[in-house]
Formats: structure tokens, C-alpha cells, sequence
């Protein structure tokens, strides 16, 4: 069978099954365990209505729970024991060790770099797109080729990204936009830009600008169109500029927009691991936490190891997370 | 002189619709002109033009003897009221009031003595630190208009300030800000609405707009005893003028009509030899009417009565209640219901139109 054939059987089936659960376990509970006829119909209706939502929310609560509660349980568990010693528990060792590694800190650098870095640039580009989309004739245009990358994955990104970082040997034509743009404007010889510490971190970065800007031009481009327009005509009356009315008036009112936002892209950047691993694979500086993970897990084949430093970028995530889903939550009321 | 002077000015959206044209109009320092008219008839966007929210698409705009037409708002010396409030959700009261000030570059012992006042005036010193979501409707457009006072301006604008609040605290609100003018005999106030109360209390003059242009401009008691045109006659005054078709058999110093309807009119307004038989409309306002029983203006059998206390409402005719006459007698009269009736009213009380246009010298 062709892979695309299998991929559309695949979503038939999957597809096909999710409706067939959900429809044959509502008519099983309102038929067969509590039927609404006889002298308990009212009793059994309400008792249907209370077992309902827990009936829609097994499938997702079992997902979860295997692939999320359990794996998270068992890395603890493995972050604390030792393969060398054929798995015995060895408290914080790993820790301790990873705490040791220069290697380890440079992941962690270069991770607080990404997460000042990467959210407030693409948050303000974002910001910054929608602002200037809306104003223009061809906005809509513009915003679609913003919005574009979203489309593709993070390691297609990175190829893309490669290409334009891309150095050939001097003397012959440079493929790479980059090195043919910077031996146009003077300079002397191709860079191997991937290679230059520390701006290969940043060149890093910029892929992932270029992938979240357009989310977040398209969440704030929504909050600006919500903004009452007669505070920006009482601005303008009040004798405000342009750029007064866009940071005193604006911007205030779709702050909490700009958080969410915000911290959602942090939370991007706390995993970033595809566009580090394609590109430079750590090498030259460039280290982050989950390819330091992956390094250490699937390569050195240290699952104590990597384990540890796993459960390093979940506490770290975790009370961003924690509060992304508050503000969201305090959004939606 | 003048305040604001608006002389053929005209507003096309696109170039191409035609929404207002040809507005001359002169408004002199300490008038509270209101600005009615029908639903989409253009009122806001002569306010917003003067406010320059909108462009002036022809003609000219003066505020005090300056051209403003190319002038950015913050400059032209007015201040606006919305009727939606628009008070900025992210400032207090205090930091809403000051915003215009600050931005001007005020000092800061300046804002404070000119928030302070204005809070002081509008009985809003208590809420200066609180954000407009914990105010109510009453307060949120005393904010608004206190955020307009504090910038001291030449023209104040408001737009339907108060339809958004509840019956009675529309007639507060609306007594207010009578109060309000009065302590400012200066300044000059437009004041768009759809409501007559609100603009025969209020108005100093009344600016009628429809079919793109001004009907009338006059003061309250001007529209109500002297409309210059039908629509006038029909838009001021509720429940609305009867218009009874007919035709002029005498004329001389006092006019007499012979109605369509069967009744006889002696109208208080002269008319030449040449308007001998000419097709009049009739006016007469219901409450001008009163019982006869010689010579009659409006006859029928009374379809329908609404007795309210002070007085009461007779709907006569078949017709459904859009075309129905309806008179306005004292007391309650409900059981004058599905009787005929003859009503009369004073020569003097009566309106005269030719082809929409009052006959009335002037
Ligand atoms: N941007 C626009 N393009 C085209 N026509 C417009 C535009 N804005 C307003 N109009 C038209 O201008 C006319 C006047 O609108 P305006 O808002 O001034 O009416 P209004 O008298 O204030 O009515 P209301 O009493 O309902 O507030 C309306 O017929 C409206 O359809
Ligand atoms: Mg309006």
C-alpha cells in the first residue's frame, strides 16, 4: 500500500473509531445502563447525565495518563538510579554530575538567552505585523506570508535556514543568501557563520522568530481589532500621536494578550530542540537543554543522565505553563 | 461673533455617497446647540467633522474665525463626549481626566488643580482612583465629561451622551449637565440626540437635519409654534402634527380650507387671491384640539383611546394607528371610545403647507 493510501486508512480508522466510541458509549449508557423508560426514567436520566462527561472524557484522560503521568513518573524514577550500575539507586548523583559538566551550563546559558531573546522579539514583531497589516491595502497579503512559516515544521526550518547560512569556498558562487549578501556589501571571505561563537546562537534564534512571529501577529492582530475604536478617537481628541495612541492606549488594553502570547512562545523556547539539533547539533556553543537531553539519553545511552536533565526542563516549563493556563483561563471569562 | 461657522459643507464617503451637503450654519459662543433628526440622517458625522474625526469633504469650518479644516483635532479646541463613554479601561478616573493635560505637557501641580476641580464639579473626587469597570453608567459618563472639562475647550461635543442610561437617570443626567452649562455661560456645547425632550430642555437653538441637509434651525419654541416645512412639523412635537389634506377656498388675513375630510378650517395665516383653490395640507397639533360642535377641523368615530392620567389620546379613523388622526384632550375621556366626535381648534394654533412648505410669512 502507498504511504499516502495508509495515511488516509489511518484517519478513516482513527477518525472513524473517536466518533463510533463516543456515539456507541452514549447509546450503551442511555439504552442499556440507564434506560430512560420505566419507573426509575427520571432517576436513571440524571444518572446518565452524571456519568456522561467522564464517559467523553476517558479516551483523553487515559491518553494523558499513559503518556504523560506515566512517563513522567518513570524519568524521576530513572533520573535517580544509575545505568552503569545496572540501575540501582543512587539518589542525586545524576545531579550532581550534570551539575559538574561545563557542557550542561552551556545549555542552560544559552537557554535563558533563547527565552529573553526569542518571546519579547517575536512578540514585538508580532505586535508590530498586526499594527501595520491592518492599516494597508495588501495587509491581508502580507499577513498570509507572516503566517506561512507556521506552517512548516521546525526542522524544515532549519534546512531552509541552513541553505541561507550556507557558506561555499571562495572564489566560487555562494548558494547562501547570507554570505552572498555579506560579500556583496564588502566583505572579504564566506563566513561559516554556523561556526562563529556567539552568533551562531542568535542565527539560531532568528529561525525561531521567523516561525512565531506570525502566531503571534495573527492572536494580536485579533486583540487590536478588538479594541474599542472610539478610545483611540477619544485619544486623538485628547491630542495623542500615533505612536502615543499605539503604546498609551493600545497596547494597555491588549497587555494581558501580549502575556499570554508571550509566555506561550516561552514555553516553545524552553523546548527548543529540532532547529539546534539540525542546524549545529550543539556544536560551536550552541547547546540548549533538549538536545543536551538528547545527547545524553540517546546518544551516550545514559538514561540517568538524561533523565535528569529532562526533569530540569520540566521544572522549569512547569510554572510558566502553569500560568500561561491561568491568564488564558482568566481571559476566556 | 461666531464661534463656529460651517458654510457649504458637505461629506461624500468614497466620493461618491453623498451623506450631508451643503450645511451653513453659524453658531455664536455660549449656545447649546442639539443637533436632531432621523436615524442615519447624518448628525454624527457633522459632529465628528467639526470634532475632525471625519474629513470635510467640501465647504469650509471655522472655529473662532480660524479655518480648521486641515487641523488635527487636538488642536482645533474641542473636546468630545461618546456615547459610548470611551473612557480608556486601563487608566483610573484620575489618570483618564489627566491623559489630554499630560499629553499636553502640563505641569503636574496644573493637572492635578484641573482634575481636582472638574472631579469636584461632577461629584466624582470619591472615585478618582478607580478604573471605569468599577463604575456605574451615571458615573462613567460624568468621567467622560469631566475628562472633556478639564481641557477647558472652546466647542464641548457630545454625542447621544445619554442613551445609554436608564430613564431616570437620563433626566438627572440631563438636568446636570443643564446645570453644567450654566456654570459655564461661556462655552460653547453641540449636543446630538435623538430624544426631543432632551433637546427642547436643553437647546438654546435646534438644528434639524434631514434628507442631507438642515431642515430648520430655531430655537425649541420656534420648531414647535412656526415649522417651516412638513418634516419639521411632523419631527417636533409627540405625539406627531395631523396633516389633513385640503384645499383654500377664501383667502384674505385669515384663510379658509375646505378638508378632504369633510371639515372646515379657519386658519390664521393670509393668503393672496392667487392661492385661491390651491391643494394645502392642514396642520394641527393634537393637543390644539378641542371638542366642537359647529364648524369642525377633524371629525370620526374615535377607534381608540389611551387615557394616561393627565390627559388622554384619541386615535380616530379606520386606519391603523401609523395613519390614524390622534387628538390630546385634558382629563381622561376614555368613554368617548367608538363615539364620533367633532374637533375644532383656535384660527391661531392652525399650520398651513403648500407642496411641504409652511405658507406662514415670516
Ligand atoms: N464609512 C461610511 N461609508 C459610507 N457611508 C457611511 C459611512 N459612515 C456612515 N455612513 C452613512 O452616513 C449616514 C449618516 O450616518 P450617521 O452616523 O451620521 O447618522 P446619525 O444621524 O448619527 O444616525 P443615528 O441617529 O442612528 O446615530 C448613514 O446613512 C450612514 O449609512
Ligand atoms: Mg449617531
Amino acid at each position: 500500500m502507498s504511504p499516502a493510501l495508509q495515511g488516509l486508512v489511518m484517519i478513516v480508522l482513527g477518525v472513524g473509531g473517536c466518533v463510533g466510541y463516543f456515539y456507541g458509549a452514549n447509546l450503551l449508557l442511555d439504552r442499556v445502563i440507564f434506560p430512560a423508560r420505566g419507573a426509575q426514567a427520571g432517576r436513571n436520566i440524571n444518572r446518565a447525565n452524571l456519568v456522561r462527561p467522564w464517559l467523553f472524557l476517558l479516551p483523553a484522560l487515559v491518553a494523558l495518563s499513559l503518556y504523560l503521568v506515566y512517563p513522567v513518573i518513570e524519568t524521576l524514577r530513572l533520573s535517580l538510579t544509575d545505568r552503569s550500575q545496572g540501575g540501582a539507586f543512587v539518589g542525586l548523583a545524576n545531579y550532581r554530575q550534570m551539575a559538574a559538566e561545563p557542557k550542561f551550563w552551556e545549555a542552560m546559558r544559552n537557554n535563558l538567552m533563547w527565552l529573553v531573546v526569542v518571546p519579547a522579539l517575536s512578540t514585538g514583531f508580532g505586535l508590530l505585523a498586526a499594527q501595520l497589516t491592518d492599516r494597508i491595502r495588501w495587509g491581508n497579503i502580507a499577513k498570509s506570508i507572516i503566517f506561512m512559516p507556521m506552517a512548516i515544521s521546525f526542522v524544515g526550518a532549519a534546512v531552509i535556514w541552513k541553505l541561507v547560512y550556507d557558506a561555499r569556498p571562495e572564489g566560487t558562487e555562494q548558494i547562501g543568501v547570507l554570505n552572498a549578501l555579506y560579500l556583496w556589501l564588502g566583505g572579504a571571505e564566506p563566513q561559516q557563520w554556523l561556526t562563529l561563537i556567539p552568533a551562531n546562537t542568535f542565527l539560531l534564534m532568528i529561525v525561531l522568530i521567523w516561525v512565531q512571529t506570525g502566531f503571534a501577529m495573527v492572536i494580536l492582530s485579533a486583540a487590536l481589532r478588538g479594541i474599542p475604536e472610539d478610545t483611540i478617537e477619544a485619544a486623538i481628541i485628547d491630542g495623542a500621536g500615533p505612536m502615543q495612541v499605539f503604546f498609551r492606549i493600545k497596547v494597555p488594553q491588549i497587555a494581558s494578550t501580549i502575556v499570554v502570547v508571550w509566555t506561550t512562545i516561552t514555553l516553545v523556547v524552553l523546548k527548543v530542540f529540532d532547529i539546534v539539533f539540525a542546524m549545529t547539533n550543539g556544536q560551536w556553543g550552541t547547546q540548549v537543554l533538549a538536545n543536551y537531553m538528547y545527547d545524553k539519553m540517546f546518544r551516550a545511552n545514559d538514561w540517568g543522565l538524561g533523565s535528569a536533565s529532562a526533569m530540569v526542563i520540566m521544572l522549569l516549563v512547569l510554572p510558566i505553563l502553569i500560568w500561561n493556563v491561568r491568564t488564558a483561563r482568566r481571559e476566556m471569562r | 461673533m461666531a464661534e463656529l461657522r460651517l458654510s457649504g459643507v458637505a461629506k461624500r464617503y468614497g466620493g461618491t455617497v453623498e451623506v450631508l451637503r451643503d450645511i451653513d450654519l453659524e453658531i455664536a459662543r455660549g449656545e447649546l446647540i442639539v443637533f436632531v433628526g432621523p436615524s442615519g440622517c447624518g448628525k454624527s458625522t457633522l459632529l465628528r467633522m467639526i470634532a475632525g474625526l471625519e474629513s470635510i469633504s467640501d465647504g469650509v469650518l471655522e472655529i473662532e474665525g480660524r479655518v480648521v479644516n486641515d487641523i488635527p483635532p487636538a488642536q482645533r479646541g474641542i473636546a468630545m463626549v461618546f456615547q459610548s463613554y470611551a473612557l480608556y479601561p486601563h487608566m483610573t478616573v484620575r489618570e483618564n481626566m489627566a491623559f489630554a493635560l499630560k499629553l499636553a505637557r502640563k505641569s503636574r501641580t496644573e493637572i492635578d488643580a484641573a482634575v481636582a476641580a472638574a472631579a469636584e464639579k461632577l461629584q466624582l473626587t470619591d472615585y478618582l482612583d478607580r478604573l471605569p469597570k468599577a463604575l456605574s453608567g451615571g458615573q462613567r459618563q460624568r468621567v467622560a465629561i469631566g475628562r472633556a472639562i478639564v481641557r477647558d475647550p472652546k466647542v464641548y461635543l457630545f454625542d447621544e451622551p445619554l442613551s445609554n442610561l436608564d430613564a431616570a437617570l437620563r433626566v438627572a443626567t440631563r438636568i446636570e449637565i443643564a446645570q453644567l452649562k450654566e456654570q459655564m455661560p461661556d462655552s460653547t456645547m453641540i449636543y446630538v440626540t435623538h430624544d426631543q425632550v432632551e433637546a427642547m430642555t436643553l437647546a438654546s437653538r435646534i438644528v434639524v437635519l434631514a434628507n442631507k441637509g438642515i431642515a430648520q434651525v430655531g430655537t425649541p419654541l420656534e420648531l414647535y409654534d412656526s415649522p417651516e416645512n412638513e418634516f419639521v412639523a411632523r419631527f417636533i412635537g409627540s405625539p406627531a402634527m395631523n396633516l389633513l389634506a385640503g384645499r383654500i377656498t377664501q383667502s384674505g388675513a385669515q384663510t379658509r380650507v375646505a378638508l378632504d375630510g369633510g371639515g372646515q378650517a379657519l386658519v390664521a395665516i393670509p393668503t393672496g387671491a392667487e392661492d385661491l383653490g390651491a391643494a394645502v395640507n392642514l396642520g394641527v397639533r393634537p393637543e390644539d384640539l378641542e371638542e366642537t360642535t359647529g364648524d369642525y377641523v377633524l371629525g370620526g368615530r374615535v377607534a381608540i383611546t389611551e387615557a394616561l392620567g393627565e390627559h388622554t389620546l384619541l386615535y380616530l379613523g379606520e386606519e391603523g394607528p401609523g395613519d390614524a388622526r390622534i387628538a390630546k384632550l385634558p382629563g381622561t375621556r376614555s368613554a368617548l371610545r367608538g363615539t364620533d366626535i367633532r374637533l375644532t381648534a383656535r384660527p391661531d394654533k392652525l399650520h398651513l403647507f403648500r407642496d411641504g412648505r409652511s405658507m406662514k410669512p415670516r
